[in-house]
């Protein structure tokens, strides 16, 4: 009722101006952001790829060598992001910073970096997973039910 | 005593005197068009403090003290002072403040809160319940990420129709007009507006949300004064930003007034948008109060505005709000100032 009266006065629908915002609304680059995150996610594989091939040079088995290279990216974003640098990469990068692991990284050290200031248990301990903790609740859910497929297949 | 004119407008007769007035600003702020115009700019954002909410409250503190110093006052001589910000329970104005001893009266309209803020102070004094009375907000970048968005370090990408939520305060400090009989600008007229929703649920797109809020209130203003928009200087809103801004001259058109002459919004005045990447422009309490307590009231004072419509424009969306999907009510006050 409240909405009828608006449109009476202002000569407006709500789908009118709905349609008048989207007109109005500057769009997404899409061109851009896609090649950039594109170069800038690839950039980190590339690396990642670079951390992988080094770790195997020094004699590390395939396993060990796959689990130092992801230790190392994560690293490198925690350190990345407590320096103030990972988020001005990422407004470049977008898709790119935030796929790869170093975005589960720079998710988990930027709330905890936020939330120093309500101290460790109720900001840093409480709020660390503020944005990650989606990821992990249905990662774990997934990889749960992936299991209970792979464990009923292999009965037969 | 204020006197009601049409349904939704109030004159103030007496005209209450703005007797001094000061803005304070952070870094990026400073470095925008009108950064010579502010009375202090800070370099460090942190303002030397443990946390953003402790920074934000002492922008709000320098804003009033500088305002009182402006106009010769000290806090003593103030009845009562209007505050609010962005943050909850508006902690900026109740922890910035606390050390004044003025009596107290906390607000909150989101961006709309210098409006509203100013509104009440010039009707306290209007109506002689305050012989001075003060009005301040604040805002400030990183406790509103942090409130209403995400951590600052998170690396997210902005989408074109974000606003960039300003580090800022503004404070203005009214007088009645005996006390102050030469005081070039004075507020001659307020409209409360009502809250308007036309479903856009798009918290980064702030702009498109408010802009029918502000189009109601000024529509009810001329209406209720019987006033086109040539009639004045300046329509100055805030901070409805690049989409705002668009979407507020299109449907004032539609209504068959035509603000484009004299329209400026302070979201798009306070930064230089291409060069400081604060896409659709700036927002947030501070951004509208910044704009208005430095150039704007300066201009006024030096007699090159005259009559001044300021429409501040609110979304009032909560992150709860927002998450369980509801769409931003609006509301926009305007304050007519004349000098």
């Amino acid at each position: 009722m409240n909405s009828e009266r608006k449109v009476v006065l202002l000569n407006i629908t709500k789908s009118e101006y709905k349609a008048m915002v989207k007109s109005a609304s500057p769009n997404s680059h899409y061109g851009r952001d896609i090649f950039l995150a594109f170069v800038i996610g690839g950039g980190i594989c590339a690396l990642g790829q670079c951390f992988l091939n080094l770790y195997l040079l020094l004699g590390l088995d395939e396993v060990a060598a796959g689990a130092f290279t992801s230790i190392t990216l994560v690293g490198l974003s925690a350190l990345l992001t407590a320096l103030r640098v990972y988020d001005n990469i990422a407004k470049y990068g977008g898709a790119g910073t935030l796929v790869p692991i170093t975005g589960f990284a720079n998710s988990i050290v930027s709330p905890a970096m936020e939330f120093k200031s309500e101290g460790f248990v109720l900001g840093i301990g409480a709020k660390m997973f503020v944005v990650a903790g989606p990821v992990l609740v249905y990662g774990t859910a997934a990889s749960i039910l992936y299991g209970l497929i792979l464990w009923f297949f292999h009965l037969y | 005593m204020p006197k009601r004119i049409g349904k939704y407008t109030v004159e103030l007769e007496t005209l209450p005197a703005v007797a001094g007035f000061a803005a304070v600003v952070g870094k990026k702020e400073s470095e925008g068009p009108f950064g010579s115009c502010y009375d202090q700019c800070h370099t460090d954002t942190t303002l030397g403090q443990s946390s953003w909410e402790k920074a934000e409250s002492l922008l709000q503190n320098e804003a009033v003290h500088l305002a009182l110093k402006k106009a010769n006052l000290k806090s003593a001589d103030i009845n009562c002072i209007f505050a609010g910000d962005l943050l909850n329970q508006c902690i900026s104005s109740t922890f910035g403040l606390r050390s004044l001893d003025i009596p107290f009266l906390g607000q909150f309209g989101a961006c709309s809160t210098m409006a509203q803020t100013l509104a009440m102070a010039s009707l306290f004094v209007e109506s002689g319940a305050a012989a001075r009375a003060a009005a301040v907000t604040s805002s400030h970048f990183c406790s509103a990420e942090r409130q209403y968005r995400l951590p600052l370090e998170y690396g997210g990408q902005r989408t074109p129709t974000a606003q960039w939520t300003a580090t800022a305060a503004g404070a203005i400090i009214l007088g009645t007009r005996d006390q102050y009989k030469t005081a070039g600008v004075g507020v001659q007229a307020v409209t409360f507006g009502r809250i308007v929703d036309f479903g856009i649920k798009d918290a980064n797109n702030m702009g498109a949300a408010m802009a029918p809020a502000a189009a109601n209130t000024l529509t009810d203003y001329l209406n209720d004064t019987g006033t086109k928009p040539t009639d004045y200087d300046l329509i100055l809103t805030g901070d409805l930003g690049l989409v705002g801004s668009r979407l507020l001259e299109e449907v004032m058109q539609r209504n068959d007034k035509d603000i484009r002459p004299v329209h400026r919004d302070c979201g798009l005045m306070i930064y230089d948008r291409k060069k400081q990447d604060v896409h659709a422009g700036g927002s947030g309490c501070g951004c509208s109060a910044a704009i208005l307590c430095s150039t704007i009231l300066q201009q006024m004072g030096a007699g090159k505005l005259r009559k001044v419509l300021f429409v501040g424009t609110g979304a009032l969306m909560s992150p709860t709000s927002s998450q369980q999907g509801e769409s931003i009510p609006s509301v926009a006050h305007l304050v007519y100032l004349r000098s």
